[in-house]
């Protein structure tokens, strides 16, 4: 356990109120979506970053790793405090602190809810476009240190691409600020870039600048039913291929299909063998016909059905089907490995049969839905832990799927991370000269090794660095 | 014999929840007190760790397996659907029986009808006469919902009345013999507070010829003593209920009350089998009267000249059942109504069973939330279908000193049906 005079200069920082230590919250701060779970040593709730400052200085005086979190709702364990020490939330720090409408700028702090950022940007007809599925409840911080996704990224980008400045607590806790409220900016190196998905080993965010879009005047909803998975890859290609980058392009493979029928009472008819959902969003004129157009596109390619929204309530039901899909899939079986290849788009129709292949080989169900228009699949490898064996089926079903992305050019995650999840894959997709690139940058900025270690990369040398080996924390769950 | 679940026999639905945050979202105490022993989420995860031993009952636990509306928001948007109200209610009673009711709240304690704590409600005087508070019975769950010493000054309160609504009114009122026959569970908000809505429920089912037994032997549901965790109380009350009910051939038993309604036909249902008949007749009055042909027969009067504005409240032991359409099909087919609807309508109003006597600023917190969108509204009148509710809706404009006033949709049936005599 941290020493009492720690515990004692922690509550003189940010109040006794925002220090817990009690086993009650330690479990609370213990886990995230992953559901993997580390007993931190202590919680703590800083109210500004002057706070965090000091906390970070603390630290590295005493040599106690600190683990950032927002949310906790990560899906690679980013936020995991997996060697005890303190767990640092930013959820105090919740202001929308400027909606500049002349510049179409934001500046948030790190803990706003990335739903509720959206409401008030769309009220004065802005848009900020990244919608992970955790937007109701995972904050801004959390999204730019994993540097977040979602379904219209296809057409507008991932969260970086709309973050254009930082306020930021070094790793040795000193504070600076990278770029700012300009649409360019060419000074020094672009430590926002390098910032944005570093997963809270680089540096605690504390502020938030970010680059605004007007609001498109309206959307248009198409759910498209076709007879094979090939059909439907092969369409996501040609429709990419027409020149045509739609809002969201989303697909759901045959077993998806089966368990969203199973779960809800989706009337679909047997022959669909896969789902795309798309969306066009823009002037009301433009929409039609950039629907019709599509339609045409995707025609030959096994088409069963086709289902335009006309409303926003007939959208909603649409979309309500792709977001059913995730809780449906426990049917299926009782433990998921959801994993988020991203290939280039071309890629798809051969990634599809490829991780089929595999299913097959380890007679395990793999169940594929994902974000199809940028190439970023979600392969989900259901199993029961409880069934000997499974386990080791999933791990090696996993790692070729990797390679298969890898293969094809892709990568190994597309927007959920690193963190500890996916770290002792890092060799596959990374070369040794290049990681070792990326761990130069870490202990130059990070000498005692303090902020979220044993993330990303495999710590080699953990206890060196802090001098002694903690009381690793324990798994609780 | 009656008997609740326990901890351990919701150790499936604990393991269910796999930690995504969605809960985050949807839980109002979580949003007035932004920490994860708030949300659903940690207090799974606390069960989880209660039912392993991995912790034991320390005081942080109870602290904030007590910060629970029981409202079920968490659950209707969590995908994996984990009951996270059912299992904190376990978790509460699993407390009482280690630690005694006491230690869960004091206040709890203070009205079990133990002498010493009776004179001390009785010299207490306070919002609620002692007088009229000896009138309660001790079983009633209003006594767990108002420990009188325990009462904040600044909280608003309907008068208790002098004479209980199942005091004012015949045992059987027999109507068309062609019409069903249901059963009146007046419930003690009704009974002792709201005795008007009684006389509404009446006048409204009289409208349909319907025959009403109104038992006087009826006892409290037992949901205030599901939230404190009093598992005998509950049982005991159900129990009570059942033999009362039984000599009651009905074709429904209807409520109006929220609260009463999930009592009867969610929480009695998993007590044991004997149950099951009580259960599955338990009817809301707005389904009541939506399915018995009343939208209809409003819907040929003609339409008042001036109407008033109101807006609905979902409570929440209606909303989680899934009953949100027939009481605002009623509204809205009401002559004198301009039916308007607000924001968040479905979210809890922050009262929770014993939840808003212990945590009355949290409570406040969400009920100030609630009060905000009732203005945003426009409306003049909030209604709702729960004397809980009507109570906290109206203690929060209050605080928010707007001129709403809260009301049960029956008076405004009421109102509707009495023009036409």
């Amino acid at each position: 356990m941290l020493a009492e005079k720690t515990i004692i200069e922690l509550e003189a920082i940010v109040g006794p109120n925002n220090v817990a230590t009690d086993k009650a919250a330690r479990i609370c701060y213990s886990y995230d979506a992953t559901q993997q779970s580390f007993l931190p040593e202590v919680v703590v709730h800083p109210g500004s970053t002057e706070e965090i400052s000091r906390i970070i200085k603390l630290a590295n005086r005493e040599r106690i790793p600190v683990f950032p979190r927002g949310a906790g709702s990560g899906f690679t364990g980013g936020s995991l405090p997996t060697l005890g020490g303190i767990v640092l939330c930013t959820e105090r720090l919740d202001r929308i602190l400027e909606i500049d409408e002349e510049n179409l700028v934001a500046t948030v702090e790190p803990g706003v809810v990335t739903e509720q950022f959206q409401k008030e940007v769309e009220k004065r007809g802005l848009f900020y476009p990244p919608d992970p599925a955790s937007l109701k409840f995972s904050t801004l911080g959390g999204n730019v240190a994993e540097c977040a996704g979602g379904p219209r990224c296809v057409k507008y980008g991932v969260t970086k691409d709309f973050i254009i400045g930082l306020e930021v607590v070094t790793p040795t806790g000193d504070i600076i600020t990278t770029g700012g409220p300009t649409m360019k900016g060419v000074v020094g190196y672009d430590l926002t870039k390098l910032l944005c998905g570093s997963e809270g080993t680089l540096g605690i965010i504390t502020r938030i600048v970010i680059k605004l879009l007007p609001l498109p005047e309206a959307k248009q909803t198409m759910l498209v039913l076709f007879n094979s998975i090939d059909g439907a890859a092969q369409a996501v290609s040609a429709i990419i291929r027409g020149k045509i980058i739609p809002t969201t392009l989303e697909f759901m493979d045959g077993r998806t299909i089966d368990c969203v029928r199973q779960a809800t009472n989706l009337k679909v008819p047997a022959e669909a063998r896969a789902v795309l959902i798309i969306e066009v969003d823009g002037d009301r004129d433009f929409l039609d016909k950039q629907v019709a157009r599509i339609a045409e596109i995707i025609k030959p390619l096994g088409v069963v059905e086709t289902r335009i929204a006309t409303t926003n309530e007939e959208s909603e039901a649409l979309w309500q089907i792709r977001r059913s899909v995730s809780a449906s899939l426990r049917k299926v079986n009782p433990d998921k490995f959801n994993e988020d290849i991203c290939v280039p788009r071309s890629k798809v129709p051969e990634m599809i049969r490829r991780v089929d292949v595999i299913a097959e080989k380890y007679a395990i169900p793999i169940v594929n839905f994902g974000h199809a228009g940028d190439g970023n699949i979600h392969v989900n490898i259901m199993i029961d832990k409880k069934v000997p064996g499974q386990l080791e089926k999933a791990e090696k079903a996993i790692e070729e799927v990797f390679k298969g992305a890898l293969e094809l050019g892709g990568t190994m995650s597309g927007e959920h991370g690193v963190g500890i999840a996916k770290a002792a894959y890092i060799p596959l997709e990374i070369t040794p000269l290049a990681a070792e690139y990326m761990k130069t940058i870490k202990r130059a900025l990070d000498p005692n090794n303090i902020l979220n270690p044993g993330k990303i990369f495999l710590d080699e040398d953990n206890s060196a660095a802090r001098g002694e080996q903690r009381a690793a924390g324990k798994p609780s769950i | 014999m009656a008997k609740l679940k326990n901890l351990e026999d919701y150790r499936e639905e604990i393991e269910q929840c796999v930690k995504c945050g969605a809960c985050r979202a949807h839980c109002p105490v979580f949003g007035a007190d932004r920490r994860e022993g708030r949300v659903a989420r940690g207090k799974v995860a606390l069960a989880h760790s209660v039912m392993t031993g991995e912790i034991g009952l320390e005081d942080k636990v109870l602290e904030d397996m007590s910060q629970c509306l029981l409202c079920g928001s968490c659950c209707a948007q969590c995908p994996n659907k984990v009951p996270t109200e059912e299992i904190v209610a376990a978790a509460r009673r699993r407390i009482a029986e280690e630690k005694g009711l006491s230690t869960f709240g004091k206040g709890v304690a203070a009205v079990l009808g133990r002498p010493k704590l009776m004179n001390l409600l009785a010299k207490s005087g306070g919002m609620l006469s002692s007088l009229l508070f000896n009138k309660l019975p001790e079983n009633s769950g209003l006594r767990l919902r108002f420990p009188v010493p325990y009462l904040e000054q600044d909280r608003t309160l309907p008068p208790i009345t002098a004479k209980p609504f199942r005091e004012r009114v015949p045992e059987i009122i027999l109507g068309d013999p062609q019409q069903p026959t249901v059963l009146f569970f007046t419930g003690c908000g009704i009974n002792y507070m709201y005795p008007e809505v009684g006389e509404a429920f009446l006048k409204a089912l009289k409208f349909l010829g319907v025959t009403v037994i109104i038992p006087k032997d009826q006892a409290c549901c037992g949901l205030p003593a599901v939230s404190a965790g009093a598992a005998k109380t509950v049982e005991k009350l159900a129990e009570q209920n059942l033999e009362a009910f039984s000599r009651h051939p009905v074709d429904y038993i209807v409520t109006a009350c929220a609260s009463c309604n999930a009592g009867l036909g969610k929480v009695y249902a998993e007590m044991g089998e004997e149950f099951g008949e009580l259960s599955a007749k338990t009817m809301d009055v707005f389904v009541f009267l939506a399915r018995h042909g009343l939208p209809e027969k409003l819907a040929t009067l003609p339409k008042a000249a001036t109407r008033i504005k109101v807006t609905y409240h979902d409570p929440c032991h209606l909303r989680t059942q899934g009953i949100t359409k027939e009481p605002r099909q009623i509204l809205r087919a009401l002559p004198q109504v301009d039916y308007v609807e607000m924001p968040e309508a479905g979210t809890c109003c922050g009262l929770g069973g014993t939840y808003s006597v212990y945590h009355y600023a949290t409570s406040k917190k969400i009920g100030a939330k609630k009060a905000a969108n009732i203005a945003t509204s426009g409306a003049e009148l909030v209604a709702t279908d729960c004397p809980g509710c009507i109570m906290q809706l109206q203690d929060s404009i209050n605080h928010a000193n707007g001129s709403q006033r809260s009301i049960h949709i029956l008076e405004l049936l009421d109102e509707a049906l009495s023009a036409l005599e």
